[in-house]
């Protein structure tokens, strides 16, 4: 655990006071297994378990208690009508009952039930959660996809057409998702819709527009491009040319095709259900086994402030249909072993369902104690990790931060915590924080980590 | 009865022989982007900038033609395309000081002050949300205050000196905004960002003790939220004492500069600051490296926000005529960029006559920069009367975006679109120029060619249905879309190559469409040339 904290220039722990204290108290209650070997130990690149990373980005924070945390006992006033969770296929497991194929899939995830940073804000709590650091320093820190694009992607010499880092199918928009590394590890956001026939990517698939027609104007485009002939070894240009044939390879080449579902049979597709997030489940699959690093699906509509039963009802079936699907898909294909899947928002919802209108039924936002979960990649399936207290409200058991999900997500890509990123202000900084960061961890998820 | 028809004969004999210098001309001038005159400077810019590449062997580049300039001045100072009528007007016109009217008729436009108060709202970060939480209306506030310095010239040393001095409400006192548009509100972290703001320079790379010593100043400071919604008051607060007991005592420090100075116990050490900052040579070195950035694509200082010892002007001569011009003429920014722009340095054209590896370094051309983003989407919406929209992730009624508004004009960070974000806009975290992201991408590269966003606006645009009204020749419409979409005439090869177009059995509308998009996906248009 705490693999991140130690100072690369000496090669050895640097612990800060404030640090000292909290490990010797983490020690005390046995959660603590730090020594200075284990820490050079994780130092060096870990194996590579995973080789892609599929996070379902639940936008607007999904409620806890009526998806993989059900508190029954709670009564009306925590559960409202969903008070009969189901059992799944790993036993003493139960989950919420809207979602009875996520429930035959049990053995194949581990839910995290400890999730914690505290924080109600969406944007704070996204940054939180998607890069494991704290705000209020000089520089933006990048998020997961930002850094695997990196790391996995443009420094691994990735030469795929299609940008290693891809949403589906909107941006999030919270934060500058890559933060100090800039432009380029932004992710490739899709747009249009893949329920629909063409799935439209914007810039890739035009309807209406015919090959021969593309070839026809882009070869008048050559002819009228005056300054780009008078400068022929301007860099600008070269990277523009460069740019341009990339572009093309996407348009006429074999790039569009990973988009093209109608290769898929309609019967998976069905089983993936009809809906946006279904289909997006689908088109991430195909993309991971063409190679792209990070699929980001980003699955909106859980911020239920106002009648949050009726919006379980109404979108928990879909979230049901897509995810066990794509698990069960992957699965079958053999690419669960090497294909991470996240499933997590920025936060939970508050337990204590708010009936008084304007509410009507409707959930907070809560970041004290939230779920998570995770599946492949060399996380075993079939866990708990983590409790939260009878009624939802608080951690009773293994506090979960950001940055150990995020942290234990690296190391089963074979990414070092002390891989170099380049910020712009120049000090030496790392994928994962360093003790005087002073980011609160309670180690890597090594309950659901192979050895 | 002869004698008019000699004096016809010899008008025609002129005419001839002026057509042929015209022809020879245009001959020498082997591209559209050029213009043959002898390069003579224009004012001691040029002086010094051509001594330097004498010296060091570097041939300038041409000096840049008609068109080239009138696309060029317009993008460089407003932000803007000139339009159809703008671009040719200015072409046929004779005036030999013509070029000087332009620059002064452009500073004095709205979109001036819309376009560099853009750029200054990067570098002091005006944002609503997250991780720079001014709020909307206090970011509007802020942007309208900047804005309008820019508009009325104000001296810059006051704008400075206002920015870092004032206190009050962050609604009422717009520029108290400057202090709470950081993440790190620390003394420490408020002195780094005074740094890159005013000084250019990266605090963070100062031994520490320099950057104690600089805190000190910022150690006053308070701040305290009131009943009033996300109101919060900056004020200067003697009792905080987070400088500590620095230098013997909190009274006590040192300036960037070296020298020391006892803080007068009743003063807010900020005006003690910035008092000494706006006669400090380097805050006219750094606004005069900035701006010479902005306009030329290239600081004489580079990084424009990385000055430090190891990091030397690429000519110091210049840098030092600039700002010292500057703080004389009072800081008169528009003075300063009347200086530049009206120098030969700036007028030379983008093609390059040199191999040597220092050409670019020492301004022997002028530098191809894809257009910034918000450039970008106003030119192609001004072409295409399409309208861009835009979101903010903090929900109306605070954040009011009116209709028509240009994206240069947007005050605050926070309010984007998909378009912007692609294209790197900044994202306003930190102030750093390098926030900036110009460099062309594929995914960029696909939305310009191939989008049903960019399809739809060509489409539906005004200037194809103006085109293919009547029974316009292939060689007219040419002409009308070169002038609106790359502010010039086609050469004679250009108008035979749209024309073979047009007759390759495409549809008129389709062949006057496709038209559009090559000359909007081209590298003149999106280049900055």
């Amino acid at each position: 655990m705490s693999a991140f904290y130690f100072d690369i220039e000496k090669q050895r722990p640097r612990i800060s006071r404030r640090e000292a204290i909290r490990r010797a108290l983490f020690t005390a209650s046995g959660l603590m297994l730090a020594n200075h070997i284990s820490f050079r130990a994780l130092a060096a690149a870990p194996t590579a378990r995973a080789k892609a990373v599929i996070q379902i980005w639940m936008w607007g924070g999904p409620s806890h208690l009526d998806i993989f945390d059900p508190k029954p006992e709670a009564g009306y006033d925590y559960c409202g009508p969903l008070k009969s969770p189901i059992a799944t296929n790993v036993s003493g497991i139960r989950i919420g009952e809207l979602l009875p194929l996520l429930a035959k899939q049990a053995d194949k995830y581990s839910i995290i039930r400890s999730m914690t940073h505290g924080n109600n804000g969406h944007e704070t709590a996204s940054y939180l959660v998607q890069t494991g650091r704290q705000p209020g320093g000089r520089i933006v820190f990048p998020c997961v996809g930002s850094v695997v694009s990196l790391a996995k992607g443009y420094e691994a010499g990735y030469k795929g057409l299609i940008p290693p880092y891809v949403v589906l199918t909107e941006p999030q928009g919270r934060f500058d998702e890559a933060g100090f590394l800039g432009a380029r590890y932004k992710p490739f956001s899709t747009g249009g819709d893949p329920s629909k026939i063409p799935f439209a990517v914007e810039g890739v698939v035009a309807p209406g527009i015919t090959a021969q027609h593309q070839k026809d104007r882009r070869e008048l485009l050559h002819h009228l491009d005056t300054l780009a002939q008078a400068l022929p070894v301007d860099p600008q240009v070269t990277a523009n040319t460069q740019a341009e044939n990339s572009a093309y390879d996407m348009i006429l080449g074999d790039g569009a095709k990973v988009f093209d579902l109608s290769q898929e049979k309609p019967e998976l597709r069905d089983r993936y259900g009809k809906s946006k997030f279904g289909q997006s489940c689908l088109v991430a699959r195909r993309l991971v086994e063409r190679g792209i690093p990070y699929v980001t699906i980003n699955y909106g509509g859980w911020d239920t402030h106002k009648n949050n039963f009726q919006a379980m009802q109404r979108q928990l079936p879909e979230l049901d249909k897509g995810f066990a699907t794509l698990l069960q898909d992957l699965s079958e294909r053999g690419l669960l072993d090497s294909t991470i899947i996240w499933w997590g928002g920025e936060f939970g919802r508050t337990p204590k369902v708010q009936w008084e209108a304007p509410w009507n039924g409707g959930r907070g936002h809560y970041g004290k104690v939230f779920s998570a979960a995770l599946a492949g990649g060399g996380f075993k399936g079939g866990q708990v990790i983590g409790a939260s207290d009878a009624r939802g409200e608080e951690v009773k058991d293994r506090p979960v931060y950001p940055v150990d999900l995020i942290g234990s997500i690296y190391a089963q890509m074979g990414i070092s915590p002390t891989t170099k990123l380049p910020n712009p202000e120049g000090a030496p900084t790392f994928v994962m924080p360093q003790a005087a960061d002073g980011i609160k961890s309670a180690g890597l998820l090594k309950e659901i980590m192979s050895a | 009865m002869r004698l008019p028809n000699q004096k016809n004969a010899l008008k025609s004999a002129w005419r001839l022989a002026g057509l042929i210098l015209a022809v020879v001309a245009r001959t020498r001038a082997a591209t559209p982007f050029e213009n043959p005159a002898a390069l003579t400077p224009e004012n001691k810019i040029d002086e010094i900038v051509f001594a330097r590449l004498q010296h060091m062997h570097i041939a300038p580049a041409q000096l840049c033609s008609d068109p080239a300039f009138v696309r060029r001045v317009y993008l460089d100072v407003t932000g803007t395309l000139p339009t159809t009528t703008e671009a040719q007007r200015f072409i046929l016109d004779k005036a030999p000081d013509k070029r000087r009217a332009l620059i002064d008729r452009l500073l004095a436009n709205d979109e001036f002050a819309d376009y560099f108060a853009m750029k200054w709202a990067d570098l002091l970060r005006i944002k609503a949300e997250f991780p720079i939480n001014l709020w909307p209306n206090a970011a509007q506030a802020y942007h309208h205050w900047i804005h309008d310095a820019i508009r009325d010239n104000r001296p810059w040393n006051e704008v400075a000196r206002d920015l870092l001095t004032a206190n009050g409400s962050n609604f009422e006192k717009p520029p108290v905004n400057f202090y709470r548009a950081m993440q790190n509100r620390t003394p420490n972290g408020i002195a780094q960002t005074v740094a890159l703001t005013f000084l250019g320079e990266r605090a963070d790379r100062w031994p520490s003790n320099d950057l104690a010593n600089f805190s000190v100043f910022f150690a006053n400071l308070g701040y305290k939220t009131t009943a009033e919604w996300k109101e919060e008051i900056v004020f200067f607060n003697p009792a905080a004492t987070n400088a500590g007991a620095l230098n013997g005592g909190p009274r006590k420090t040192i300036f960037p500069g070296g020298q020391r100075v006892t803080l007068p116990p009743d003063q807010d050490p900020r005006a003690v600051f910035a008092a000494w900052l706006v006669k400090d040579p380097q805050f006219a070195r750094n606004l005069a490296n900035r701006t010479w950035a902005w306009l030329l694509g290239r600081g004489i200082v580079q990084e424009p926000d990385d000055f430090r010892a190891d990091n030397p002007p690429s000519n110091p001569e210049l840098l030092a005529f600039l700002a010292n011009d500057f703080a004389a003429s009072g800081y008169d920014f528009k003075h300063l960029c009347r200086l530049i722009l009206n120098s030969k340095t700036y007028q030379l054209a983008a093609i390059s006559q040199s191999q040597s590896p220092d050409a670019a370094a020492n301004f022997a051309f002028y530098p191809l920069r894809r257009l910034d983003a918000e450039v970008l989407i106003d030119a192609v919406d001004q072409i295409t009367g399409a309208k861009e929209k835009y979101s903010s992730a903090i929900p109306e009624p605070y954040t009011f975006i009116p209709d028509n508004l240009r994206s240069i004009a947007l005050p605050d960070g926070s309010i984007t679109s998909g378009f912007l974000e692609m294209f790197g806009r900044p994202p306003r975290d930190t102030g750093m120029d390098s926030e900036r992201n110009n460099r062309i991408t594929a995914a960029q590269k696909l939305t310009l060619l191939n989008s049903s966003q960019m399809q739809k606006k060509i489409e539906a645009s005004q200037m194809i249905a103006f085109q293919t009204s009547g029974n316009r020749a292939p060689a007219d419409i040419a002409t009308g879309m070169f002038l609106g979409i790359l502010s010039r005439f086609p050469t004679a090869a250009e108008t035979r190559t749209a024309q073979n177009y047009f007759d390759s059995g495409i549809s008129r509308r389709q062949a006057t469409v496709d038209l559009a998009w090559a000359l909007m996906n081209s590298t003149e248009f999106l280049y900055r040339h």
